[in-house]
């Protein structure tokens, strides 16, 4: 059997807090199995090595929120047979992604003594919006067995397991009382993607959304039911669909109908 | 079979779990978890939901105080016993790889001998319905099978219906005719706590035997019947009658519009009915390529990737998942399987997040029609 020449990976950041590159180290045991599969040849995190590309494939985290990030995004493209984003910040913009619902400017005059200095974009957007992009891996953070996963099938050249469908479903399979149903407490989980295995309704709280909408998102039937019967007021609606996945359109669009 | 009634005292149903578990049985029974009743591994009658009630609706669960000490004092647990007999995440097979080829690992778990306590009535009736899905025809589901011949049935008949139980409408309950070892009516009459129990199967009259008890009196078993009436008269809903029919012929109907637009897809209609039994494989590999296996996964109509073929999906709607569940479950299982998909459980009712009533949108059919 031949051996096949290793597949050189490149772990970028942009805009975002490292939770998700840090799920790659967090993989302990597991890593060294990456690391064997691969040869890891940009990753600030784990290495000072600072090669240069071309990679094979590189791991994107991190939303474009600068004019600097959105040239570099497309360098780092060129350079790359297949381009992942990881987490919410990549896929959809982040909790940053905020900032697209109100004005920049306002933001820079209270944070900075002086704004001037600062070069922002005025949006945060997901690297999608900048570049073609192979596979879209969800959750804030993501997972590290889907990261793994995703990985594993690039590296064996087959379709990555990763369902595209609610949240609900990983809830029920792990055998979770549903907390909406059974404690009255709003939950994004029919949704949202699934992909956290259902950790948020299992420790007896609802699902934040991490994951981001789920393929077939009726946020309008999940609102109704948090205004009705749950007895939530706008805000409060408008704020569960506003947070790490809020420029993710379908939640964009639900937050925007409370106002 | 007068011979094979028999009162078994409360402080005496303890001895039924020991004979189980010294026949090697697990077993398992309602217990409170997370504010519910979920089947449960369980040691004894103290581990059981005593005096514990369930409050029912579209979307709505609520655990409630009897005000008694009635062990079975619930109506359905959350989950059915198909998570037991059909798990949600199963190893199929593995297999490494040997040379150009591969080889498979044998490396089944024997299969586990559960004895199934506080069985319900729709339940039976599901877990007979799942019967024909894996164990008919031709290709036979062998862990399947196995788990359930291992099994032993304990059937607890109702005395009253939750408020979503339609089982008298679907001719599934309330009351239990076959396909149980022994069946237990619970009465408390004063300071008086009994079961009166009945066998059904040879190891059903083999354990009864083994069990301190007294001979079932009149009052018994009219104590037993007045339950089980109580339990059909007091169902709120129904599920109306000829629904295979008028949903064959309704499926241009504008109604599956509608539901699609308080519909979630969220799949958990599916995930809790006991008769559900879509899957989906799952085959995955180690990193170096060297290892794979097959998982089976519960699936649902109500993903995309369900009714993926070469080339897309063919149920792209809300409309149309919603239409496929439903008319699966009550039209075409019919054609299937020779009866109906839905046992009148009401657990789809109880657990879909916005109270989408399957036994309502039948009716709003109807009333297009
Ligand atoms: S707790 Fe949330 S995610 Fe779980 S089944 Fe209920 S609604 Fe869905
Ligand atoms: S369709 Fe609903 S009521 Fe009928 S068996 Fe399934 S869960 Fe129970
Ligand atoms: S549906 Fe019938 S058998 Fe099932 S819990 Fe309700 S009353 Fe009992
Ligand atoms: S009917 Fe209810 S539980 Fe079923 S998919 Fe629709 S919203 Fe979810």
């Amino acid at each position: 059997m031949t051996t096949r020449a290793k597949p050189r990976l490149g772990v970028f950041k942009f805009s975002s807090c490292d939770g998700c590159q840090l799920s790659l180290l967090d993989c302990e045991l597991e890593l060294l199995a990456v690391t064997d599969a691969v040869e890891i040849a940009y990753f600030l995190e784990a290495t000072r090595k600072d090669m240069k590309g071309p990679f094979d494939v590189v791991l994107v985290e991190g939303s474009i929120t600068t004019p600097h990030e959105a040239e570099l995004i497309r360098q780092i493209r060129k350079s790359t047979k297949a381009l992942i984003t990881i987490g919410a910040c990549a896929t959809s913009g982040g909790i940053q992604a905020l900032r697209n619902f109100t004005d920049v400017n306002g933001f820079l005059d209270i944070v900075y003594a002086r704004p001037d200095y600062i070069e922002t974009l005025e949006t945060a957007t997901p690297i999608a919006e900048h570049v073609a992009v192979d596979f879209e891996l969800r959750g804030c953070p993501i997972n590290k067995h889907q990261l793994l996963e995703v990985l594993n099938a690039f590296l064996n050249k087959r379709k990555p397991n990763i369902p595209h469908y609610a949240e609900c479903i990983e809830c029920k399979q792990r055998g979770t009382v549903c907390v909406m149903v059974a404690k009255g407490i709003a939950c994004l989980g029919p949704v949202t993607q699934a992909g956290c295995g259902g950790l948020c309704p299992a420790t007896h709280r609802g699902c934040f959304g991490c994951f981001g909408p789920m393929e077939t998102p009726n946020t309008g039937a999940l609102a109704d039911r948090f205004l009705g019967e749950l007895k939530q007021d706008k805000g409060t609606v408008q704020r569960a669909f506003r947070s790490f996945n809020a420029n993710a359109p379908a939640f964009r669009e639900e937050s925007l109908k409370h106002d | 079979m007068p011979d094979s009634q028999a009162v078994i005292d409360r402080k005496d149903l303890g001895a039924m779990f020991a004979l189980l578990a010294e026949e090697g049985y697990q077993p398992v029974a309602p217990r409170v978890h997370d504010g519910a009743v979920l089947y449960a591994p369980v040691s004894g009658p103290d581990d059981l939901p005593k005096g514990i009630g369930d409050e029912e609706e579209g979307g709505h669960y609520r655990l409630t105080e009897r005000g008694d000490a009635k062990l079975f004092g619930h109506t359905k647990p959350v989950q059915g016993l198909k998570a037991h007999l059909y798990p949600a995440r199963q190893k199929l097979w593995s297999a490494e790889r040997a040379g150009h080829g591969f080889r498979i690992v044998k490396d089944q778990d024997p299969a586990p001998r559960y004895a199934f306590i506080g069985v319900r009535a729709c339940e039976l009736s599901a877990m007979l319905i799942q019967d024909k899905v894996f164990e008919g025809g031709p290709y036979a589901d062998k862990g399947y099978a196995e788990r359930r011949r291992n099994c032993f049935l304990v059937v607890v008949t109702c005395d009253h219906a939750g408020a979503a139980c339609f089982c008298a409408s679907q001719q599934t309950g309330p009351d239990v005719s076959e396909g149980y070892d022994l069946k237990l009516a619970e009465i408390i009459d004063g300071g008086r706590h009994v079961f009166l129990a009945e066998a059904g199967s040879e190891k059903g009259r083999a354990l009864l035997d083994r069990l301190p008890r007294q001979a079932a009196s009149e009052a018994d078993l009219k104590a037993a019947s007045d339950q089980r009436q109580a339990a059909a008269a007091g169902q709120k809903r129904a599920m109306i009658s000829g629904v295979a029919e008028l949903l064959a012929a309704q499926l241009e109907s504008r109604h599956w519009e509608d539901v699609a637009k308080r519909c979630m897809s969220c799949g958990n209609c599916t995930m809790v009915c006991p008769t559900c039994f879509c899957s989906t494989m799952e085959d995955a590999t180690d990193l170096s390529g060297l290892k794979a296996e097959r998982t089976r996964k519960w699936d649902s109509c109500f993903s995309i990737d369900y009714s993926y073929i070469h080339g897309g999906s063919v149920r792209n709607s809300g409309a149309s998942r919603y239409r496929q569940w439903m008319t699966h479950k009550l039209s075409h299982w019919v054609k299937q399987f020779g009866v109906s998909g839905c046992v009148g459980c009401g657990r789809c009712i109880i657990w879909c997040p916005v109270g989408i009533d399957i036994t309502a949108e039948a009716k709003a059919i109807l009333k297009g029609a």
